[in-house]
């Protein structure tokens, strides 16, 4: 196989395979937990609408609170940076979103090459604080099981590869677009089964967490 | 031999001055990536070659890579390598036909043996014995197996003979494959491109005839110093790219301010070719320069790596046909197992014995 077979390859037929795991995975398991139910709460309600709660935090815990940026302020900013770096490449780099276009028939105005060029960057040295702060903190590193390396490593490659393609580095750009789109299959077809799964659960969890607080009276 | 006219008088015949071959090989040399101070020993080189013989067979081809070869220049100065070597047989460009054609390939072999050089172009059917493409009642298959045996080179010319080509294209009716799948044992230069750019077909021979030997080749059999970049690399419209100013059809603002055909269905960013700097007429031009994407002409496969117009990142296969059973699949499986799992807690709950207050004193 030369690198135009498995360029073409991993376009197609790999591309396909890999979304059909995310798609089965997410679906599976999605239903599985809404399938669960709730166990009946039968207390006296102390608000009269919950869901509001609910909704409510979904926004008060995306936006950083004041308490944890006293602790250790870079990894902190890290966590963010990475995830809206991630969200930009993803969603905001105009092959990306032609791609997308191509699958769905949705599209939007990308940002500007060399901008998504600077937040991959920003991207990058982010995971490498949050690996080095998971590493180098004994408390972290103890509590950090096969599960959490996986999940950094899967997310981390894929913009590597991708900085490297952009850039034409170290090889032949086929071959880093071929290692580029194999990366990203990889993350596809983990993300259903490792705690990756967040970027689908996170919105229903913190709901779930607000409303239930908000009915019980607590103020969260 | 020694009574033919030098290279240089024969070009003088034709009306191609000193200065003009000069300038030819210094763009060579340039080509080839070589120092200046090489193009004289280019000249040199090619002015005391010894005139090999070629052997130039067409297969399952079009032409246009023979007319990317003739037909470029006017004079052609790539014509100066008929110059340089003695072309004994070629379908198109030949005055014998019939059997006296066939019988120039044979007698040229038989005299040159082990020294001819063989150029290809055109892919090889293999389906049912290779009837689909046969010259004086010789399958392709069968001459090329005959003349490659006693070839000192062989240089596939064009996509089709490299990788295969538009014959090779899906659903491929006539098992068309490149040369290389015939002769697996030789190390075969390709020369890929729907045609290739005509300074590089040439360039390759003078590189063989300068040099005596083959150029360094890449992976899938390109001579690295043609071949060694992108389009997308060398291409004027790069800045584009990078700001982010795309073409989104073929007539609007975008197009006519020259933006970058990348959403348009441009494959130069995958290509490796030198069209781009080489450009096409006399430097006139090239496919992106007049405002339509790169086809990825020089690449295994063109033809069946989705569409031409189709942004590269676009999958070439039909994605939403796998996804939607996936959903299905997901959406039936899911419930299954949810359902199981309730059965399971209903279970549970009737199974269960509560213990009250009271069991717990008989027990002290
Ligand atoms: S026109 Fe094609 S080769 Fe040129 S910059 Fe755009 S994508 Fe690259």
């Amino acid at each position: 196989m030369n690198t135009m077979e498995m360029l073409a390859w991993v376009r197609g037929p790999g591309l396909a395979l890999s979304l059909s795991v995310l798609v089965i995975g997410v679906s599976v398991r999605l239903l599985e937990m809404f399938l669960l139910g709730r166990r009946p709460d039968l207390s006296e309600p102390r608000v009269a609408h919950s869901g509001w709660y609910g909704l409510r935090t979904m926004v008060t815990r995306s936006v950083p609170p004041s308490s944890c940026a006293r602790y250790r302020l870079p990894a902190f900013l890290a966590g963010y940076a990475f995830h809206i770096g991630l969200f930009l490449i993803v969603f905001f780099f105009v092959p990306h979103i032609l791609l997308i276009e191509a699958i769905t028939g949705f599209s939007w105005t990308g940002l500007n090459a060399w901008l998504i060029d600077g937040v991959t960057l920003i991207t990058l040295m982010a995971l490498l604080l949050v690996f080095w702060y998971r590493i180098s903190d004994p408390v972290r590193r103890f509590l950090s099981n096969f599960n959490d390396w996986y999940a950094l490593l899967v997310t981390f490659l894929p913009v590597l590869s991708g900085y490297l393609a952009y850039h034409r580095l170290l090889l032949d750009y086929n071959t880093l677009l071929v290692i580029h789109i194999l990366s990203v299959e990889l993350l596809l077809v983990s993300l259903p089964f490792t705690k990756l799964m967040h970027a689908f659960t996170l919105w229903f969890s913190r709901w779930y967490n607000g409303q239930m607080a908000g009915r019980k009276g607590v103020k969260a | 031999m020694d009574d033919e006219p030098t290279l240089t008088q024969r070009l003088r015949q034709q009306g191609i001055s000193r200065r003009s071959f000069l300038k030819y090989c210094a763009g060579l040399a340039s080509m080839m990536a070589l120092p200046p101070a090489l193009a004289p020993k280019i000249a040199e080189a090619l002015e005391r070659a010894r005139r090999p013989a070629v052997i130039w067979l067409s297969f399952q081809e079009c032409t246009a890579c023979t007319e990317s070869l003739t037909r470029s220049f006017s004079p052609t100065i790539e014509n100066l390598i008929f110059n340089v070597i003695s072309l004994d047989y070629h379908h198109t460009l030949q005055a014998a036909s019939g059997t006296h054609a066939e019988e120039a390939r044979r007698q040229s072999m038989a005299q040159n043996k082990g020294r001819y050089i063989l150029v290809v172009d055109g892919s090889i059917p293999v389906r049912d014995g290779g009837v689909y493409s046969t010259i004086a009642g010789i399958s392709n298959l069968d001459m090329l197996r005959e003349t490659a045996a006693d070839a000192a080179a062989i240089v596939s010319v064009g996509t089709c003979a490299s990788y295969g080509g538009l014959p090779h294209a899906r659903p491929n009716p006539t098992g068309a494959v490149p040369v290389s799948e015939i002769l697996p044992e030789r190390t075969i230069v390709h020369v890929p491109g729907c045609p290739p750019i005509p300074v590089v077909i040439s360039g390759v021979i003078a590189h063989v005839l300068t040099f005596g030997k083959l150029p360094e080749l890449d992976d899938i059999g390109r001579p690295k110093m043609f071949y060694g970049q992108t389009i997308h690399d060398r291409c004027y419209r790069r800045p584009f790219y990078d700001r982010n100013l795309f073409a989104e059809s073929f007539d609007d603002e975008g197009a006519r301010q020259g933006w970058c055909l990348y959403k348009l269905g441009c494959k130069g960013p995958t290509t490796r070719n030198a069209c781009a700097t080489e450009k096409w007429n006399q430097g006139t031009s090239f496919p992106i320069q007049s405002g339509h994407p790169c086809l990825g002409c020089s690449e295994p496969d063109f033809w069946d790596a989705g569409s031409f117009y189709q942004a590269l990142t676009a999958p070439p296969v039909d994605v939403s046909k796998w996804v939607a059973p996936a959903v299905a699949t997901g959406v039936v499986a899911g419930a299954a197992i949810g359902l199981a799992n309730r059965l399971r807690r209903a279970k549970a709950a009737r199974a269960r014995q509560p213990l009250t207050a009271d069991d717990v004193k008989t027990e002290d």
